[in-house]
């Protein structure tokens, strides 16, 4: 049953290039390139597979793609079988599984049984000679839009303490959590920053607790690196917080105390390798970039945020657009007083040891 | 009237839940149509998504192996006449017991090997949901709850051991353990047929059903159990020793769901890690109930449900349809198959009888009505 669709698929698209090799030329004769987009949660969750899902709406526009999608794919046997899926039912051949756990040992198991199809992992660490040339990894440096966030909080707060609800203690989550802690003690450097793990990428009663908890003991602007950070941005509004999202935009659920957030722009890392996979270019294997690759963006300032704030975060910006500015740098501390990065160096976003944070600044209040 | 015949339970035990899963079919066709799609589409792609080809059959034997033994964790305790919801956590237990052994001891490759750290699991999670039956028996603490707080705090456990002091340091942003040795992995039954990356772990799932619905069913101490669970005071008036079964059940039951955790690392995650906590433990209870109970009854609903998955994969491709509408679907025969059971005993004599049971209606409403 299947053959039979696939010959007649073929016979139309070979019908249909025929007709436009005359008129518009090779370029467009191309058999349209199958993608598959699969999601560890809901499409819907205001959060990181919600900044998928808005990238891949833009990227159907796409002409020569058909986009296939799957959301609330566990990172079990079931993915292995989605990916598989796409690729023997519905013909794909470039996939991206969106969720940092789909790429050990599921990715790995399968790209050797597929060598024609490219697979572009979202977050990984791709590593040549070790894994497949037909796998990659895509990530953006969302850290940078964490520090503006960081900046503009500081100008909003009045307890000079400021909350970070968190997932898990892994190099990620606390790379966020020091970048937006420099960001606000750039401004002000008795600025304190409390962060509560939740231990879990979603779990939406304890991200209720923590915020409420923090907003107890005199929080009054929150961050947070979860998956869904739709309820601690109702939480905080409804207790008469400030909040900077993350992920995505969460300005439509508390649009009065909603100030900036740290947004992902995947359609960017997405073209590059759809375009790479059109072309019939080698699979990008290790794609990075940040505000001025334009990865990762900034949402738009809420109305609370002060003129002052505007203008510190805009300047900021500015220097980072122009690739003159490093967010870890020496001499810096953590927060046991241990120094973590000796005066004079300076750490590059691309290098690889910052994907291996293991320690929190000096002015977070927590344990890493 | 007619009188029931030997025929009828054997056939009705087959017809009701065929009949109760076509209305549920036909019930999300209608459904579907509502929300704009055509009935037909969606049923062949059901068929397809579950059933179609072989690669579908690998899809749904894969997701219906773990299901197997979950669901015995529900099952086999249900026996004595205890709701024990903890497989999750058991299952959790049953990975890090499977992961932690080569931490403690050395493990020989191999078959033994492979036995080694799948028996270390299982009697992990084994203990652990013994302590449901143990609360219940001696402390009165019911067991439903129970289990389903050890359930908790066994993941709470598993997270602490995996991020903590059995962490793997090479695992940077998805903590694990170390990954099993390569010689301890479990493999696929028959790679290059049609069965192809289907791993023993479905094997182990009906193997286990097959004999924990004989022990039931044709040893002594099974009957006893049933006895127990029938109940508990005649047991212990002819001698029985309640407690001591009550908590057997218990743990052979903790067993099983350790066991299913215990094949997800070595035949599929290598190492313990959250991943392996994707909520097969409670869908393991869904199996369970559907399947009344019935060790025999629970590999095809197993393969029902993950039927159900696999096809729900192949309609969000195609049709656009988000994850929910599965879930839907999975309502609708939940709630067929036990609303048929009311039928159960009754099904032929309504048939046989149908003429006269109109009439007698019929009457019935006249003289409401005069």
């Amino acid at each position: 049953m299947s053959e039979q669709r696939w010959n007649r698929r073929e016979l139309i698209q070979a019908a249909g290039a025929l007709g436009l090799v005359g008129i518009t030329g090779r370029a467009l004769a191309q058999k349209p390139l199958t993608t598959g987009f699969i999601y560890v949660g809901a499409r819907d969750d205001y959060g990181y597979n919600q900044s998928h899902a808005d990238a891949v709406a833009l990227v159907r526009k796409t002409s020569g793609l058909k986009v296939v999608e799957e959301e609330n794919v566990p990172e079990t046997n079931a993915v292995q079988k989605t990916m598989q899926g796409m690729i023997s039912q519905d013909g794909a051949t470039l996939l991206f599984p969106t969720s940092y756990g789909y790429f050990d040992p599921h990715i790995l198991a399968l790209a050797p049984r597929n060598p024609d199809v490219r697979f572009a992992h979202c977050g990984g660490l791709w590593m040549a000679g070790k894994h497949p040339t037909n796998v990659g990894s895509f990530f953006g440096y969302i850290d940078e839009a964490q520090y503006l966030n960081g900046v503009v909080a500081a100008f909003s707060t009045k307890s000079r303490k400021l909350g970070f609800v968190a997932a898990k203690p892994i190099p990620q989550v606390l790379r966020n959590i020091n970048a937006f802690a420099l960001g606000a003690r750039s401004v002000h450097p008795d600025i304190t920053v409390t962060v509560i793990f939740t231990g879990d990428w979603s779990m939406p009663v304890k991200e209720a607790e923590a915020t409420n908890s923090l907003a107890d003991q005199g929080v009054d602007v929150f961050t947070m690196h979860v998956d869904g950070p739709k309820v601690i941005v109702e939480t905080a509004a409804r207790r008469g917080k400030f909040v900077c999202g993350y992920h995505a935009s969460q300005a439509r659920l508390a649009p009065q105390a909603y100030l900036t957030g740290a947004e992902w722009n995947w359609i960017v890392p997405y073209k590059i390798i759809i375009d790479a996979a059109q072309a019939g270019k080698p699979h990008p294997n290790f794609v990075r970039g940040g505000l001025k690759e334009g990865f990762v963006k900034s949402s738009a300032y809420g109305p609370a945020v002060s003129d002052a704030a505007r203008k510190q975060a805009e300047t900021v910006r500015a220097v980072m657009l122009a690739d003159k500015f490093d967010i870890f740098k020496g001499e810096l501390k953590d927060n046991t007083g241990k120094v973590v990065i000796p005066a004079g160096k300076v750490y590059k976003q691309t290098d690889v040891a910052l994907e291996g944070m293991n320690y929190l600044v000096d002015g977070v209040i927590g344990k890493a | 009237m007619s009188t029931p015949r030997n025929w009828h339970a054997p056939a009705e035990a087959l017809l009701l839940p065929v009949m109760a899963l076509a209305a549920a079919l036909l019930l999300f066709g209608v459904f579907c149509w509502f929300g704009g799609q055509s009935p037909t589409e969606v049923w062949a792609l059901l068929f397809r998504g579950a059933f179609g080809d072989a690669f579908s059959w690998q899809n749904t034997l894969q997701r219906a192996a773990p299901l197997m033994l979950t669901a015995l964790a529900v099952a086999l305790p249900a026996q004595t006449g205890l709701t024990v919801i903890g497989g999750e956590g058991a299952l959790a237990l049953g990975a890090l017991g499977c992961a932690a052994l080569p931490y403690i001891i050395p493990v020989p490759g191999g078959v033994l090997g492979s036995a080694m750290v799948l028996a270390s699991g299982a009697s992990l999670a084994a203990l652990w949901v013994a302590l449901a039956g143990v609360l219940r028996q001696w402390r009165r603490v019911n067991e439903t709850i129970s289990s389903l707080l050890l359930s908790y705090i066994a993941i709470a456990l598993f997270k602490h051991c995996v991020e903590g002091p059995m962490r793997d340091t090479a695992s940077l942003n998805k903590p694990s353990t170390r990954p099993l040795d390569e010689a301890l992995r479990i493999g696929a039954i028959a790679p290059d047929s049609f069965l192809g990356d289907v791993h023993w772990g479905l094997v182990i799932g009906i193997v286990a059903c097959m004999l924990f619905g004989a022990w039931l069913s044709f040893t002594a101490q099974g009957f006893s159990l049933r006895v127990v669970g029938g109940n508990a005071r005649t047991a212990r008036l002819v001698g029985l020793a309640t407690n001591r079964l009550v908590v057997l059940a218990c743990a052979l039951g903790g067993a099983c769901a350790g066991l299913a955790g215990a094949i997800e690392v070595a035949a599929v995650q290598t190492s313990a890690n959250a991943s392996v906590i994707a909520g097969m433990g409670y869908t393991g209870i869904l199996v369970s109930f559907v399947a009344r109970h019935n060790p025999w009854a629970i590999p095809p609903v197993a393969i029902l449900f993950g039927g159900f998955a696999a096809a729900g994969s192949l309609l969000q491709r195609r049709l656009g349809l988000p994850d929910a509408s599965v879930l839907v679907l999975q309502g609708f025969a939940f709630v067929c198959i036990l609303g048929a059971e009311a039928l159960r005993g009754r099904l032929f004599p309504l048939l046989t009888s149908r003429p006269a049971f109109i009439v007698t209606k019929a009457k019935a409403g006249d003289k409401v009505i005069a």
